[in-house]
């Protein structure tokens, strides 16, 4: 199994015992500096910043819609290169880890929607519009939640994180085509009504909340995939001795 | 069999087989169409009968037909083959299973892709569709069926092991319909106000190409997994 120009650390994350004591290391890490990096970025957001001079205090939404909608996107892209390292050197952490991160995803999604509505309407004015961001984010929501729904639907474990890897990867190369023919459809149809997607230049009061609230969310969220992960490795490996060591101890 | 040796015999070979079957349930090969042919009479009932509102809404309804009724015909792709044991056979065999996948596509499309554009001027006087979007509609069609059947195949082949893969595959393969389908009607809509479709055409056909090299590598490896599993 040993490779040339792939460290060792790659492979011994592949046994589920070393990453199972791994992750265990992370953990206090993750959740010192994300508690500690969350905190300050709320704070930080949703009472020092400026206002927005045009949208008032309702703009403050940003530091939770901004981060959800970039680690929804990112997660997916996590969950399908999880699904084709499983598919390629066929290691069972790989597809833990997959299947791990797909309802974390799904519900960032409508974490994202949802905050995006309830900023939509004050701004706009409703709830929802056919805006190709928007649209786009919804069609990313209906991947995840296939990717979900396949996964649920076959009873092999192994099969079905092979299937849902073959998924997550075809949609992996349609995600561009979507966003792109989203956008062109969207400015087709009715063009740039709301200039609010294009990003005006921000004063760094504001955007420097925004970025560290998106480090904490990756950190707080990359804890809660960690923690996911150890569920699925002590569900999977029950059999084993070691699991069964540490549930007796 | 020698013919099967090589690959343009294995190709031809599933093609004839697969055409032949079908030929045999004709049954089969029509429900799809009126499956085609009902829902777009649901909209003038469901919605409204007007003349003007209903032109201004058939290239959509007309390609979400389209749409819906390819993705209905898609579950019976490999079914039978897996049923009956010979598709694994199909995937023991020495060449490609890329070939396999790419002939049944090919004939599933004839007898499904083909047939609704050739139904789908129906649809369009029946929706009202103005005369001049008609062709624009039959070559939107015509490059984007493909793609459908392309595409409706990963997910065939990846709901195929399964007892009820029915409405699965649709949650599968219709978030992956969306940019045809905006293409698609778009070039009818294009059509129909007169302006040039080269540009929607293009696009449609690109997808065609990049759906032609990659949908049958993703099926031939989901076809792996089910049928393994």
């Amino acid at each position: 199994m040993a490779s040339k120009w792939l460290p060792r650390w790659f492979f011994q994350l592949a046994s589920p015992r070393w990453c199972y004591d791994f992750t265990g290391k992370l953990i206090p890490w993750f959740a010192v500096v994300g508690g500690l990096l969350l905190a300050v970025g709320i704070v930080w957001g949703l009472l020092f910043a400026p206002s927005d001079y045009q949208q008032g205090n309702s703009f403050r939404i940003i530091y939770l819609h901004v981060p959800a909608a970039i680690l929804a996107q990112s997660l997916y892209m996590l969950m399908a290169i999880a699904g084709a390292i499983g598919l390629i050197w066929k290691m069972k952490v790989a597809d833990m880890v997959a299947k791990s991160v797909a309802p974390i995803g799904a519900a960032i999604a409508i974490l994202a929607l949802a905050t995006g509505a309830i900023w939509g309407k004050p701004t706009w004015g409703s709830w929802w519009v056919w805006d190709a961001r928007l649209t786009s984010m919804l069609v990313l929501l209906f991947l995840y939640l296939g990717v979900i729904a396949l996964n649920s639907a076959i009873e092999n474990e192994k099969t079905a994180a092979q299937s849902t890897s073959v998924l997550s990867l075809v949609g992996l190369v349609n995600i561009p085509i979507i966003k792109y023919s989203v956008e062109w459809w969207n400015t087709l149809h009715q063009p740039a009504t709301f200039t609010l997607t294009e990003k005006p230049a921000m004063p760094a009061e504001m955007w420097m909340p925004l970025l560290v609230m998106v480090i904490a969310t990756y950190i707080v969220f990359g804890l809660a995939i960690i923690l996911r992960l150890r569920n699925e490795i002590l569900v999977r490996e029950r059999r084993s001795s070691w699991v069964k060591a540490l549930l007796t101890r | 069999m020698r013919q099967a040796h090589s690959m343009v015999g294995l190709f031809m070979l599933t093609f004839k087989r697969d055409l032949v079957l079908a030929y045999r349930r004709k049954s089969e090969l029509v429900n799809p169409l009126i499956f085609f042919l009902i829902v777009a009479s649901l909209f003038p009932i469901g919605v409204s009968p007007e003349p003007n509102f209903l032109s201004q809404l058939a290239p959509g309804l007309v390609w979400v037909a389209a749409l819906l009724a390819t993705l209905l015909s898609m579950e019976s792709l490999f079914k039978s083959d897996y049923e009956d044991g010979s598709l694994e056979q199909l995937l023991l065999s020495p060449q490609p299973i890329f070939l396999v996948v790419l002939s049944k596509v090919a004939a599933h499309w004839l007898l499904s892709g083909l047939a609704l554009t050739v139904v789908a001027p129906l649809l369009g006087v029946m929706l009202f569709l103005p005369a001049e979007g008609m062709p624009g509609l039959m070559l939107s069609l015509l490059l984007g069926t493909p793609t459908l059947s392309l595409i409706g195949a990963i997910g065939a082949a990846l709901t195929v092991g399964l007892r009820r893969g029915g409405v699965l595959i649709s949650l599968l393969v219709l978030p992956l319909y969306i940019p045809v389908l905006i293409f698609g009607s778009s070039a009818v809509q294009a059509a129909v106000t007169g302006l040039p479709l080269d540009g929607y055409l293009a696009l449609l056909g690109a997808m065609l190409a990049l759906a032609l090299a990659l949908a049958p590598i993703a099926a031939g490896a989901a076809l792996r997994i089910s049928v393994s599993g």
